[in-house]
């Protein structure tokens, strides 16, 4: 069994590099990559938890799982999302230099 | 409580007025057509005459009823408010007791004669063919606030009519305001009778917390007067001046502004000259007769309480015979008819206040009505000169008159004798009293007040018969054009004249003193002490005859000194007053200019306050402080806000938006978790 | 007392209910091709829809019983019940006279500006319909939310007619109205979520309600014992200063007045006339309905402050407007002055001075509504309201200057026209309350003489020397219907004010026992705080 530590301070290393990811990089494309990491690295830290905490004796507890289920259908939708900002983005401005377009500024 | 008997016809008195100047309001301001001459004539005057006749009516029913009984006629509640113990309650409900009865019948009366007068002299105004209608539209509500002010029952009442009054001569002070002049004439009257108002309502306000305090909450005079025993040893803690005052002194002062502001009293006389730009009627009747003697009506009226308080009684006395003094100096320098006449009603009301504050009401009322009859007549005599002298108001351009209108002389002649106090006229009567009171009054330095009022029976005395000669008698000053046409006036005008004359040498029957009643057998000859004795505090003075013969004769003498001084300056040797004047330059010009009062409170009220109101008030405050650094300036400073710090948060940067949201979602965990 | 047919709602809503209909007529004959409904049609219907509105408060009038204490009329649905939030509306003797001020200064008001709005016709009467619902809404609302909603409400469709309609600088005076008045409205929401609160904790009853109906046993929230000590924001002390700011800046109070001269000012003479007519009301009004029910003991705290301010106003009110050279803003800082007058009155607290101040509020809106209508004509035919301009119009308009003479008179309080009986029962009581704060405003009495007649003689007296004040037009009929329509209820008043004063009175005296009770109870309060301090304890702060 793989103590629930090493789940979570994996899953806690994962999510880092995907905030420092987003938060440093400028090409749009990996900051969608490195949100896609964050989300992952949650799937992860539900996953251990739902092993630690299985519920009842007998019940079936898979409300963890349930949950990944959920944010990996979410992370799909926002990935459509986010490559059709990045395409329409291209074909403006030829870059997907996030600092091309801050334009909504004062 | 007061033996009352029921009079519905109390309430016409001043109701048929009132329906005359609603008919010439709604004919000149609604329905916009000529309405005939003698249409307005017939209406106008005949209410008045009415009114009269009603007064008259009354008057006999009145006398007939024995002493201390009135004649009260209710209408409905006018403003009631509050239960129980502070129950505000001011009735509309006239009262005729002896005091009223003696006033409606003068103010009817020479109403009467005032408003035919009228008739003729508003004939000549060109100026505004509306006018006539207007004229005595005003004239008719003026009669009617007057009566409400006698006859009404309460305080609340006579304020209606003490400021109807007020309104009333403001219109018709300004009647011609097509004159900038004319008009702030009337507006300078009107607010400085507001003055005096004021004092007037912080007068009832006392009274009626006073009296609510002790139980009897009223405004009407009869309750007043039964409670008053319980508030007239009432103190209030002083603000300065001694540890405490009476509140009836307060009272008292408190009434008094207001009678001064009303009656042209020191330091609210201004108005009163100034009102002479309005037409000659209209100084006769408001200005000499009627409305200025409202202020000693109300002290009239107050009388239990100014015999109870000492201290207003004093001030009211000192006031009066100041104002008369002082009136009368200005009266010496002026030059124009109507401005002498002026100054010298303040100066009689002056010695009017002088017998109220020395507790002689009878002689009062007695000198108020004598008044009337003179000063009335010497005012309309003036506007017949004025007329015939094609409105030409100034002395030094008049002369030689008494053989070209011999009717408007003889009755000049007449209420000049009666206002310098030659006996058998009226004025002498009236005068006498009033010095006998101040003689025997209980006011400290009573004996200055009589030397005052003495003295200034002299320079009266003086003044009057400078006019009288400086108009009528020696060479005609006027232009070549002017003394052609200088004409009597129609028996419409002249008639009322020798009414008033008839009055002003008769009337003094009515105050025939006791004294001489004694010498010529006659039992209870001041008819008009006795009819008035039930009203006021009884003042027994015990005065040797002989005194009573001395004072006469010195008054006598005091206005003979003044006939001759006048003659002798301006009949026998007119060079006198010319060097006189050059060589007392500084008095002189103090004279003219009347002590320059009315600069004077330019100067220190005036002007100050506007400048106040402007630079302080309304650029330092209102648009400097408030709007500038609380509204605009908040709004600067939000805008500043935004513009220098918070506008920098949109960067634009999706990568700092970034940022911020971890560092957001970090303090959050942070505090949770904490 | 009911009914079977629910007046109030219909008086109320009467006017939006005509202008939502007008809209979608208008709407539908547009689409079947038509430019939509013509302005004259709008006019028409729509000052019909408001006299019907006056006819139905007259009912009111007529049926109001003088004799009962409580809310007449009342009708009580439920809203949103979770949250205690009800229709709930009832009149008293203090707000029906101000229902039928609304209800009749409406129409006049849609009379006088007949030729005056001539582009978004359609627009201004829709707005002043809508400015008519909120205004009455507000005075006949007793569920303290509704009441909140209706105020707000009201602010919109006068920032639009000033904004729209107004003068050169109407932006700017438009925003200063809303933005100085929701400030103020803020804290009260604050302060009234408070309440709400407090009357939660103490009887587990979720109500806006001010009172219960009459039919219902449950409590309401002037039953809730708002304490006077104890966490600071909720004290009555504080809460009282929230409702109070909001009041207050709406009354106008000084030194919160600022924003009605500009306001004044730049709005359309109806826009004045409602302004100063109604809207400046429902400062006045709002304190006699919620803050000195709710807030008894506060109410007797702070009433010598607030008799200060109002002295103040008079003053200040009245020396500024002295030297204003803008009729408008003249009369603008008049009615501060006139306002410090009623609020004067109000916080003597005793019957005299309350029933004064109820019924000056009346006066005030037909005395100063009929000065803006009348500065309104002249600028109509001059465009211009400085002083300067004019001069001897007394001759050219002698109808005018008649008007114009009797609303001036009964503005400074001449006895027999209706600013008298107020102003001298606001004085009264008073001086039996507080005898200095009476007699300095008593001066507030000659000062209004002061500008009044200054204003006057300078406009209308004197030669003539401007040459278009020769031709100026007297007034037509419709004008002279207008101004005659606001004199009769002035000279009525000031000669027989019984009617009203008969049925201000019995609420005045209901609301006074109020406040006196609550006043004692709250001192009465703080003394058995005192008393139970243990005498050992030297901080005094058991519990």
């Amino acid at each position: 069994m793989v103590p629930l530590d090493h789940v979570i301070g994996l899953s806690a290393v994962l999510f880092t590099i995907g905030v420092v990811g987003v938060a440093t990089r400028r090409n749009l494309i990996v900051m969608l990559m490195s949100i896609e990491l964050m989300l992952n690295a949650v799937n992860l830290a539900f996953i251990g938890f739902n092993r630690m905490w299985p519920g009842e004796p007998g019940a079936i507890a898979l409300d963890g799982q349930v949950f990944v289920l959920m944010v990996i259908a979410v992370a799909a939708a926002e990935v459509a999302v986010g490559l059709g900002i990045v395409i329409s983005m291209f074909r403006n401005r030829d870059s997907v230099d996030v600092e091309v377009v801050s334009l909504l500024r004062w | 409580m007061v033996n009352e008997s029921s009079d519905p016809l109390l309430r016409w008195i001043p109701l048929l007025p009132l329906l005359a100047a609603i008919f010439h309001g709604v004919m000149i301001g609604v329905v916009r057509r000529a309405t005939p001459r003698w249409l307005v004539i017939a209406l106008s005057c005949g209410t008045v005459a009415g009114s009269f006749l009603l007064s008259c009516v009354v008057f006999a029913s009145l006398a007939g009823l024995p002493d201390g009984a009135t004649l009260v006629d209710g209408l409905y509640t006018w403003i009631g408010a509050g239960v129980g113990e502070l129950r505000f309650n001011a009735e509309l409900r006239f009262r005729l007791d002896a005091l009223s009865s003696v006033m409606t019948l003068v103010v009817t009366g020479v109403g009467l004669l005032i408003h035919v007068y009228s008739i003729g002299y508003m004939d000549d105004d060109h100026r505004d063919d509306k006018g006539f209608q207007r004229f005595f539209c005003y004239l008719n509500l003026f009669t009617f606030s007057m009566l409400m002010l006698v006859l009404g029952d309460n305080l609340v009442l006579m304020f209606l009519g003490w400021e109807g009054v007020g309104l009333c001569s403001y219109l018709l002070i300004g009647f011609w305001y097509s004159d900038r002049f004319n008009a702030y004439c009337g507006s300078k009257a009107f607010i400085v009778n507001r003055i005096g108002d004021f004092g007037f309502l912080v007068g009832i306000f006392l009274l009626f917390g006073a009296l609510a305090s002790a139980g009897a909450p009223t405004v009407d005079f009869a309750e007043i007067r039964a409670s008053f025993g319980l508030i007239s040893e009432m103190t209030v803690p002083a603000p300065f001046w001694g540890p405490e005052w009476r509140l009836v002194d307060l009272i008292g002062l408190c009434f008094f502004v207001g009678a001064c502001g009303k009656s042209a009293q020191l330091p609210l006389y201004v108005w009163l000259p100034d009102a002479m730009a309005g037409p000659t009627p209209v100084s006769a009747l408001i200005h000499a007769a009627t409305m200025v003697t409202a202020g000693v009506y109300m002290v009239s009226r107050l009388s239990f309480l100014y015999a109870a308080a000492p201290v207003a009684s004093a001030v009211v006395a000192w006031v009066g015979a100041l104002t008369a003094l002082f009136a009368a100096t200005i009266a010496i320098a002026q030059t124009d008819i109507k401005k002498v006449l002026a100054y010298s009603t303040v100066s009689q009301l002056g010695y009017m206040f002088l017998a109220a504050g020395c507790a002689g009401y009878t002689g009062a009322v007695f000198h108020l009505v004598t008044h009337a009859f003179f000063k009335a007549l010497l005012f309309l005599a003036a506007g017949s000169v004025i007329l015939a002298m094609h409105h030409e108001q100034d002395i030094r351009k008049m002369g030689g008159l008494r053989r070209r209108i011999w009717q408007t002389h003889a009755v000049f002649l007449i209420g000049v004798l009666a206002i310098s106090g030659i006996p058998p006229l009226s004025g002498f009567f009236s005068k006498d009293e009033i010095l006998v009171a101040a003689w025997t009054a209980h006011v400290p330095g009573h004996l200055w007040l009589y030397a005052i009022g003495l003295v200034t029976a002299g320079i009266t005395s003086f003044y009057m018969w400078r006019l009288y000669f400086v108009v009528f008698w020696g060479e005609s000053r006027a232009s070549h054009h002017v003394r052609e046409q200088i004409r009597e006036q129609p028996p419409v005008v002249v008639n009322p004249l020798w009414v008033l004359a008839a009055l002003a040498c008769l009337g003094g029957a009515i105050g025939f003193p006791q004294v001489y009643g004694d010498a010529l057998g006659i039992e209870r000859s001041h008819s008009l002490n006795n009819f008035l004795g039930g009203l006021f505090p009884v003042v027994e003075h015990h005065l040797a005859h002989s005194t009573e013969y001395a004072m006469a004769l010195a008054a006598i003498g005091m206005a003979g000194a003044g006939f001759g001084i006048a003659y002798l300056c301006y009949v026998a040797r007119p060079e006198l007053p010319v060097r006189a004047a050059a060589a007392l330059k500084v008095p002189y010009q103090l004279l003219l200019e009347k002590y320059y009062v009315d600069e004077l409170y330019d100067a220190l009220i005036v002007r100050p306050l506007v400048k106040l109101s402007d630079v302080v008030l309304f650029r330092g405050i209102d648009a400097g402080l408030i709007d500038g650094v609380a509204v605009n300036g908040t709004a600067r400073g939000v805008r500043g806000l935004a513009a220098h710090g918070l506008k920098y948060l949109q960067s634009g940067f999706t990568q700092s938006y970034v940022f911020l949201m971890i560092v957001g979602a970090v303090a959050i965990l942070g505090y949770l978790l904490r | 007392m009911q009914l079977d047919y629910q007046l109030i709602t219909w008086v109320t809503f009467l006017p939006l209910l005509t202008g939502l209909l007008l809209l979608i007529a208008g709407g539908m004959a547009r689409t079947l091709g038509t430019e939509g409904l013509p302005d004259s049609l709008w006019r028409s219907i729509g000052t019909g829809s408001m006299v019907l509105s006056f006819l139905l408060s007259l009912q009111l009038f007529a049926r109001f019983d003088p004799t009962y204490t409580g809310y007449q009329f009342i009708e009580h649905l439920p809203w949103i019940p979770d949250l205690g939030i009800h229709y709930h509306v009832g009149i008293d003797g203090i707000s029906l006279f101000l229902v039928v001020l609304t209800t009749f200064l409406m129409p006049i008001v849609m009379a006088a500006s007949w030729k005056d709005v001539s582009r978004s016709v359609r627009s201004y009467v829709f707005f002043m319909l809508f400015l008519e619902t909120g205004m009455l809404g507000a005075f006949v609302s007793l569920n303290l939310f509704q009441f909140y909603l209706f105020w707000e409400l009201m602010l919109i469709p006068m920032y639009f007619i000033i904004g729209i309609w107004g003068g050169p600088r109407r932006i700017y005076a438009a925003i200063k109205f809303f933005l100085f008045t929701m400030f103020g409205s803020l804290l009260m929401l604050v302060a009234m979520l408070v309440v709400y609160y407090l009357h939660f904790e103490q009887t587990g009853l979720l109500t806006f309600d001010l009172v219960a109906p009459p039919w219902s046993e449950a409590s309401a929230l002037l039953d809730t014992v708002i304490p006077t000590s104890g966490v600071w924001w909720q004290t009555q002390v504080w809460l009282f200063g929230a409702f109070a700011l909001a009041f207050a800046i709406k009354v106008p109070m000084v030194p919160f007045h600022t924003w009605l001269p500009d306001a004044h000012v730049e709005a359309p003479t109806a826009g004045s006339v409602v302004l100063a007519g109604v809207l400046l009301k429902m400062g006045t009004y709002g304190f006699l309905r919620f803050a000195l029910p709710l807030f008894p003991s506060a109410t007797f705290d702070y009433a010598p402050w607030i008799l200060g301010f109002a002295v103040v106003g008079i003053v200040y009110g009245s020396l500024v407007a002295m030297i204003q050279a803008d009729i408008k803003k003249l009369v603008a800082y008049s009615s501060v002055a006139h306002l410090g007058f009623v609020m004067l009155g109000m916080f003597a607290l005793n019957v005299q001075g309350l029933n004064g101040s109820v019924l000056q509020m009346v006066n005030h809106g037909l005395s100063t509504g009929g000065l803006f209508l009348l500065v309104g004509m002249l600028y109509e035919r001059r465009h211009t309201r400085l002083i300067e301009a004019f001069g001897g119009i007394a001759r050219p308009m002698p109808v005018f200057a008649f008007f114009f003479g009797i609303i001036t008179m009964s503005s400074i309080g001449l006895p027999a026209l209706n600013g008298f009986v107020g102003e001298f029962l606001i004085l009264l009581g008073t001086f039996l309350a507080s005898p200095w704060m009476a007699v300095i405003a008593t001066s507030g009495v000659v000062l209004a003489a002061a500008y009044m007649l200054w204003m006057f003689r300078r406009v209308m007296f004197g030669p003539v020397e401007i040459e278009e004040n020769r031709k100026l037009i007297d007034l037509d009929l419709r004008e002279k219907l207008v101004l005659a329509a606001i004199v009769i209820p002035i000279v009525w008043i000031g000669l027989y004010p019984e009617p009203f004063l008969r049925r201000i009175e019995p609420s005045v005296v209901e609301l006074l026992e109020r406040v006196e009770r609550g006043g004692a109870a709250g001192s009465a309060a703080l003394s058995s705080r005192v008393a139970q301090v243990p005498l050992d304890d030297p901080a005094g702060d058991a519990p």
